[in-house]
Parts: structure tokens; C-alpha cells; sequence
């Protein structure tokens, strides 16, 4: 099927009214752009918009285990007031995002700086660095579940050497939500230093070189010069990584598989609680209307984001 | 005041020295970070009586805790689901996703700009957020357990969609011209020369899109309750619960799960890597 005319054409005069059926090759191209988006475009008005929309509806109904709904106003948003667990479930994510984000981004940094320079050596280091991030969280939460398991994980066989000793990481609430973080870290870190390394790449040699010709230090060269640099893709990672913390699938897996939210609710995060809430005991309501708080949550902190850093734009002085 | 000369200039040996140790620290720490991987397969190829000894290279080792993964668990279904599901997804969303890059990086359309940036606004909307209502919406449809239920929702990503665009965009216009002089039509275009030129970045999208649906594990628990279903990451979780104290098992599980992911990482580590890389920002 022909639908294209081009105005470079040398002879469009014959063959245009025949080809074109009525329609300009204006018209037939903005057709054929339509059609072209359309499966993608419905696919996610159905699978992403719709459940975004339908996530607040849901929010003012009490759904019960049969799909049957009623109306109840804002008794959802009154019952998560006046839920503790919820609170708790808050709690335990903001401390989740607020470790987690400064590690993954020192870290990150880190692990990128240690391998910037391209050679063969730093190529094996960068995979290897990267590795953990291809294996699924449940095989990352069920190894790391089996190498702190209580009292004769191999992790409790070197602690002694830091001079501790016997503790239960996974069963003491005291220290579950510090292991979470700690894997969540190991599988993400590699990421970041990919995302980092994009960004060192992309800073002038030149301004190190004139900075080492003034006689700079390393750390004023990392100071001065990488840091305001990286500021744009500092931004995306802080940005991408508090996402992914307060609500992404990751933080979801390795917490699911590997307490549960548990021991005592201490690594009950939010996306856990409204999970346990819908799937285990039905309340799909509940669960909606805690979900959209989440949306406002993160779209609020998003903007706040945007705010500070006037649009995410940088200038490079 | 008076080093900054040899500072500035340090002798050869000295930068040598510094080397060697920083190419040491890397080491070092590169083996740390792979150490839970190394000590999965270990206990996978250790006997039961051996699986909390500290030794890392097993003292006999045994090919048992496979055989009876593979033997005593439908671990070959779940792994043939995972494999089926994860190809689906992984064709479609190709398809669908170079069309729509096409349009939206080399047509002009009124609404081209709006359409992009409201693909585009989706991208920080992660499934832990929508899966409640989207559970309801696949139920409303009649494909909770069912291949498509697994399969369809999988497919929509922004990020597919935003890479293809930017790789499209990079083209120069001249490539379709000669194309359009002979009259070729847009699908023919999109076909035999789009489609084509997009080998490279499609092969590693390829490779980013099997390895994330085969390692999924929130939307298969969801949406898939019956046991024939189950994908391996819903199987492994599962297995866990009910063999928990066979930790051999549960590492030989893992080792299976893991190898093809890990596989496919050491023969495309560049392109995996490169693709992640320019997802940051640009």
C-alpha cells in the first residue's frame, strides 16, 4: 500500500490524484502517525492511565472479596487517620527512602569513580559491580534471607571479627529494616554507578587537564569540577531512586520475599501494607485509597524536586 | 608548599604504586560484591550435612540438589512459562514500541508533542502504585490466570517507547528520502528501512525487556494463582515456603533461576550496560 508522497517527487503531477485517494500527503502522514502510536497509546491509557484514574474511584468505595462495591464517601481517608498500622507503614518508608537514597547515591558515585578510566581491567570491575542488579529479587532476597539466617548464616560467622556477635538480622525488628536497606543496596548500587558513569563520561577532559596544569589537587578536581558537573545527573538519581524507594517494584520484592513486612511490622513499608490489605484481606478499597495518597505523596516531592532545581535545568558555571 | 612540584609530577614508580593499590581496592571489593552469587552456587553443589560449613569450594561435590529440584518440583513448567511470557512480552513490545518511536520521533502530526510527553509523564508510575486498580481492570477483562493476563499488562513502558524515540530522532532525514522519491509508503518505510536500521538498539531493548519479565515477580504473584501458571519467580518464592529448612534445595533453585539472567549478562554485558547507561538522562 502506497500512502507516501514526498514534494522532492519530480513528477507528482500524474500519479498524485491516483495514489493519494482524496487525501493530501499532509493528511496521509498525520494518519499514518496515528496509527502508528495507537497500540502503544491504547495499551497505556488501559494498563497505566486507567488504573491511575481508577485508583482514586476506587478510593471512596468499600470493595468486598466479590467484586461488589459501595459507596462510603471518604471513609477510607478517615480510616487510614485512625489506623496505626498505616502510620507505622508511613514511618517505615520515609526511614526505608532516607537511608537507602544517600547510600545508593554515595555508593553509586563511588563504585563509578573507582572504575571511570576505560580500560580492559575496568570493564571486568564494572560488569562484576553489576552483576547482582541482573538476578531476580527473589533469588537476591532468598540468598541473602539464607546468608543471615539466625545465628549460622555465614554473615554470622564474620561478624565476630568486627567484634559482634549473635544477632538475628532478619528477627529482631531492631535490625531487619538496616538488612533490608543493606540488600537493597547491593542489588541497586550497580545501576547508579552505570547512570554515574554516563555522566562522569560526559564532563570536558578539558577542564581537568586546565585544573591540573594550575596544580589542583584530586579532591579539588572532584570538588570544583565532577560535582557541579554531575549536578544533572545527580538530580535523576536522587529523583529516580526516592521513586524507587517510597514505590517501586524492587523495594517491594526484595521486602516481600524476605520478611514479609515483619518481624513486628518493622520492615512494613507502604507499598507491602496496602499489598497485604487488598490481596490478603480483601480491602481493595482501603488499598486504593491508600495508594492514591502515595501518587499525591510522590507527586508532590517530585515537584518539590523540580521546584529546587528550577525545572531540573542546569547551568553549567 | 614546597612538595607541590613532585606532587604535581610524581615520579613514575610512585603512580605505578598507586595504581596497582586501586586496581587491588577494586578487586577487592568487585569479589564482595559478587560473593552472595559465588556462595549460591556453592551451597547448590553442597550436601545437606555441609550447606552452613564456611568453606566456599565444597568439600564433595554433589549434582543431587538439582536433580531433585528439577525432579521433585515442576520447576521445567515454571521455567517454560517464564520463557514463554517473557519472549511474548518481549516481541510485542518491540513492535509496538519501534512503531510509536517511528511516529513520534519522524512524522509530524498535530498532538505529536502532547501524545510524547504524556508517554513520557508515565514513567515514574511504578506497579506497586496502580497494581490494586489494575488487578481489577485485568479481572473486569477475564484474563486473571490466563497467558494474556501475565502477557498483555507487561507490555506498555514508557522506557521501550523514550529510547526508541531518541534513537530515531539521531537519524539523519536523508535515509528515507530516496525511499519516498519511489513512492514507498510509511508502513513500507517503517518495514525495510526503520526496522532494519534499528538492529542495534532493538537487540539490547531485546535483551533489557526478556531479562526484566523473566525476572518479575509482583504482577505474576497477582495475577496468576494457579499452580500451571506460575512463572519460576512465583514458583522459587513458593518453594521456599515449603522447603525452607533445605537450604541446598533452595540454593541449587536459585542457581538454576539465576544462570540463564547471568548467562545472557556475560555474553551482553556491553550492550545491557551501554543501554542502561543512556536511559540516565539526554
Amino acid at each position: 500500500m502506497d500512502t507516501g508522497m514526498s514534494p522532492h517527487q519530480n513528477k507528482p503531477h500524474q500519479s498524485t490524484p491516483i495514489r493519494q485517494k482524496g487525501l493530501s500527503a499532509k493528511h496521509r502522514e498525520w494518519v499514518a502517525g496515528y496509527l502508528f502510536v495507537l497500540p502503544d497509546a491504547i495499551g497505556l491509557l488501559i494498563f497505566l492511565g486507567l488504573p491511575m484514574a481508577l485508583s482514586l474511584v476506587l478510593a471512596v468505595f468499600e470493595v468486598n472479596g466479590f467484586g461488589g462495591y459501595r459507596f462510603v464517601g471518604f471513609a477510607n481517608f478517615v480510616r487510614m487517620g485512625k489506623d496505626p498500622l498505616f502510620w507505622q507503614a508511613a514511618r517505615v518508608t520515609a526511614l526505608y527512602a532516607v537511608l537507602l537514597v544517600p547510600l545508593l547515591y554515595v555508593c553509586g558515585l563511588g563504585l563509578a569513580l573507582l572504575v571511570q578510566k576505560t580500560n580492559r581491567f575496568n570493564a571486568v570491575m564494572r560488569a562484576m559491580f553489576f552483576a547482582p542488579h541482573m538476578v531476580s529479587l527473589v533469588v537476591v532476597a532468598v540468598v541473602w534471607q539464607f546468608m543471615v539466617v539466625d545465628k549460622i548464616g555465614v554473615i554470622n560467622k564474620l561478624t565476630p571479627l568486627l567484634g559482634i556477635s549473635g544477632i538475628s538480622f532478619l528477627g529482631d525488628p531492631q535490625f531487619a529494616l538496616l538488612t533490608v536497606v543493606f540488600v537493597s543496596l547491593w542489588f541497586l548500587m550497580g545501576f547508579y554507578m552505570l547512570i554515574f558513569l554516563g555522566g562522569l563520561q560526559d564532563i570536558p577532559k578539558e577542564y581537568y587537564e586546565a585544573a591540573k596544569i594550575d596544580g589542583a589537587s584530586p579532591f579539588h578536581c572532584f570538588w570544583y569540577i565532577t560535582l557541579p558537573l554531575l549536578k544533572p545527573t545527580s538530580f535523576f538519581v536522587l529523583m529516580v531512586s526516592m521513586v524507587a524507594a517510597v514505590a517501586g517494584a524492587q523495594a517491594f520484592d526484595i521486602i516481600y520475599v524476605m520478611t514479609k513486612g515483619g518481624p513486628a511490622n518493622s520492615t512494613a513499608v507502604l507499598i507491602v501494607y496496602i499489598y497485604q490489605q487488598a490481596f490478603s484481606f480483601g480491602a481493595f478499597g482501603y488499598a486504593a485509597a491508600m495508594s492514591s495518597v502515595l501518587v499525591i505523596v510522590l507527586m508532590l516531592v517530585t515537584a518539590l524536586f523540580f521546584v529546587m532545581t528550577k525545572g531540573g535545568r542546569f547551568s553549567y558555571d | 608548599m614546597t612538595d607541590i612540584p613532585s606532587s604535581a609530577y610524581p615520579s613514575s614508580s610512585q603512580v605505578t604504586i598507586v595504581r596497582i593499590l586501586w586496581m587491588l581496592i577494586t578487586a577487592i571489593l568487585a569479589l564482595m560484591i559478587l560473593f552472595p552469587l559465588l556462595w549460591m552456587v556453592s551451597i547448590a553443589f553442597k550436601t545437606p550435612a555441609e550447606s552452613f560449613s564456611a568453606n566456599l569450594i565444597p568439600s564433595e561435590p554433589t549434582l543431587e540438589n538439582f536433580k531433585y529440584v528439577l525432579t521433585g518440583v515442576p520447576f521445567i513448567r515454571y521455567m517454560a512459562n517464564s520463557f514463554f511470557v517473557s519472549a511474548s512480552v518481549t516481541i510485542i513490545a518491540l513492535f509496538f514500541h519501534t512503531m510509536a518511536g517511528y511516529a513520534l520521533a519522524r512524522l509530524r502530526f498535530p498532538g505529536r508533542e502532547i501524545i510524547f510527553l504524556a508517554i513520557f509523564s508515565t514513567f515514574l508510575v511504578s506497579l506497586p502504585v496502580i497494581i490494586v486498580p489494575l488487578f481489577v481492570i485485568v479481572r473486569a477483562m477475564g484474563m486473571l490466570n490466563a497467558y494474556a493476563g501475565l502477557i498483555v499488562p507487561s507490555i506498555f513502558n514508557a522506557f521501550g517507547i523514550f529510547l526508541l524515540r531518541q534513537y530515531y530522532v539521531s537519524l539523519p532525514r536523508e535515509i528515507e528520502e530516496a525511499a519516498i522519491v519511489d513512492g514507498a509508503g510509511y508502513w513500507r518505510i517503517y518495514w525495510s528501512i526503520i526496522l532494519p536500521l534499528s538492529r542495534p538498539i532493538m537487540s539490547a531493548l531485546a535483551i533489557l525487556f526478556f531479562l526484566a519479565n523473566w525476572n518479575a515477580f509482583l504482577w505474576p504473584l497477582t495475577v496468576a494463582s494457579k499452580a500451571d501458571l506460575w512463572v519460576v519467580q512465583v514458583g522459587i518464592a513458593n518453594f521456599r515456603s515449603q522447603y525452607s529448612a533445605s537450604w541446598n534445595y533452595m540454593m541449587a533453585a536459585s542457581t538454576i533461576v539465576a544462570i540463564p539472567t547471568l548467562v545472557l549478562f556475560i555474553i551482553f554485558q556491553r550492550q545491557i550496560m551501554d543501554s542502561l547507561k543512556t536511559s540516565g538522562l539526554k
